[in-house]
């Protein structure tokens, strides 16, 4: 193992063995001028700040005000989500699948972790865990209700296993009640798990004011 | 390969357990350990499908005690490794002793946020027409590859129906090995869950996996 409590610097004594790990990593490949620490701390940046599961929700709360919108979105989810600028790495090939009353969809990535960065960000654990990556595929209802969500018995549940760089991104039934609402305010209501399809998106009398 | 990574339909792992207001990074090496995997794959030694092979390709028990950002870790060892830009030597001391190979890029800071927007699409351009098309019924190979493969267990020697077709993408298949990018039709092919599980298949559920034509045949 590459620390075995033989490091003789003494300076990662207080780190756990995996920080310490990444830290020696790190060290090792700025040290040779193959990693800039300063384009670490921008990627961070990013994906820490500046992409996340509102831009999802953006998409989606247009999809719900603007038609001709929403039938770019179905036509070619890549280029329409692009109309915001939200492009790139884990998204270069998105499909907008649509619940309506009848057909609840689900993603999951049953072989590793894939899913869609730009409009979601990083992908939360329990998504890149056994249990959801195991269970999700066999017994979606089942999983389902571990997140509080029962779908009436007859609902049929599509499930989308990412198996290539396709990239899935569920649009969920706008919620009753919401006529009167801007797009602004419908973007409060969608959630990230109502775009992955582990929720659904919220009524408007759950969203403080 | 039939590796710890395949776990659709495995049983065991206890239920889901979302968490509240979950935070982006649990641990400040999480940071570092994203930021250096995109940093490192910068360098262009090797592909995306290659490290999801790293990844897969650790010890079952490592790979299921290990949390998503130590397989990472793990797995990027192992490729710097492969490829010489780190020796053993070095991952033990924890300093640089030896000269690298020649990155093809090294991502500096001020790219890093144009490198994200573009990305890395796998669509290639393909001559010929693809064999299947939407609507039609394929039955999917049964393989047991000891390399890379994105065909699941679960859903190998299944009838299903091309529902989408993507195109030409990037075979992940050969191109993890360095055998090529060699592109191949791309469809969603959509079963029903009693085809995949049996009695216990749910009859409302269906299932879809990205296929590759190379996983199909005609049903």
């Amino acid at each position: 193992m590459a620390h075995d409590g033989h490091d003789d610097h003494d300076d990662h004594s207080h780190l756990s063995p995996m920080e310490a790990r990444v830290r020696a990593l790190e060290t090792i490949l700025v040290g040779k001028g193959l990693v800039d620490p300063q384009a670490m701390d921008k990627i961070i940046e990013i994906y820490e700040h500046k992409v996340g599961p509102r831009n999802g929700a953006r998409v989606v709360a247009r999809s719900w005000v603007d038609p001709e919108f929403a039938a770019r979105l179905r036509a070619d989810a890549t280029q329409a989500i692009a109309e915001f600028g939200y492009t790139g790495r884990q998204g270069e090939h998105m499909v907008a699948v649509f619940n309506d009353d009848q057909t609840h969809h689900l993603v999951v990535c049953t072989l590793c972790s894939c899913y869609p960065w730009p409009v979601l960000g990083l992908p939360p654990v329990w998504y890149k865990s056994a249990p959801y990556r195991s269970r999700a595929v066999m017994d979606p209802r089942g999983v389902l209700a571990e997140f509080g969500l029962t779908l009436p018995a007859q609902t049929r549940i599509r499930v989308w296993d990412s198996t290539a760089e396709t990239r899935y991104l569920v649009i969920p039934r706008r919620p009753a009640g919401t006529d009167g609402l801007t797009e602004d305010q419908l973007v409060e209501l969608v959630t990230r798990d109502s775009m992955i399809g582990t929720g659904l998106a919220r009524s408007p009398e759950g969203v403080a004011s | 390969m039939n590796g710890p990574q395949d776990l659709g339909g495995q049983m065991g792992f206890g239920p889901v357990a979302p968490e509240t207001d979950e935070p982006i990074f649990h641990a400040e090496w999480e940071r570092r350990a994203l930021a250096l995997t995109l940093c490192a794959g910068a360098m262009g030694h090797w592909s995306l499908d290659e490290s999801r092979h790293a990844r897969e390709s650790l010890h079952p028990a490592d790979y299921y005690c290990s949390t998503y950002y130590e397989i990472w870790i793990k797995g990027l060892e192992r490729l710097l490794l492969r490829h010489g830009v780190v020796t053993p030597e070095e991952l033990s001391a924890g300093v640089p002793q030896v000269a690298a190979p020649p990155p093809k890029r090294v991502l500096k800071a001020e790219a890093v946020a144009g490198a994200l927007a573009r990305g890395a699409p796998t669509d290639r351009a393909k001559a010929g027409a693809p064999r299947f098309s939407v609507g039609q019924r394929v039955r999917t190979i049964v393989m047991h590859p000891s390399g890379h493969t994105r065909l699941p267990r679960y859903a190998r020697g299944k009838v299903g129906t091309v529902e989408l077709l993507h195109g030409a993408h990037v075979f992940p298949d050969t191109n993890a090995h360095g055998a090529g990018e060699q592109p191949d039709w791309l469809y969603t092919v959509r079963f029903d869950a009693s085809e995949l599980w049996g009695r216990s298949g749910d009859a409302t559920v269906s299932v879809s996996i990205d296929a590759w034509e190379a996983y199909l045949e005609p049903a």
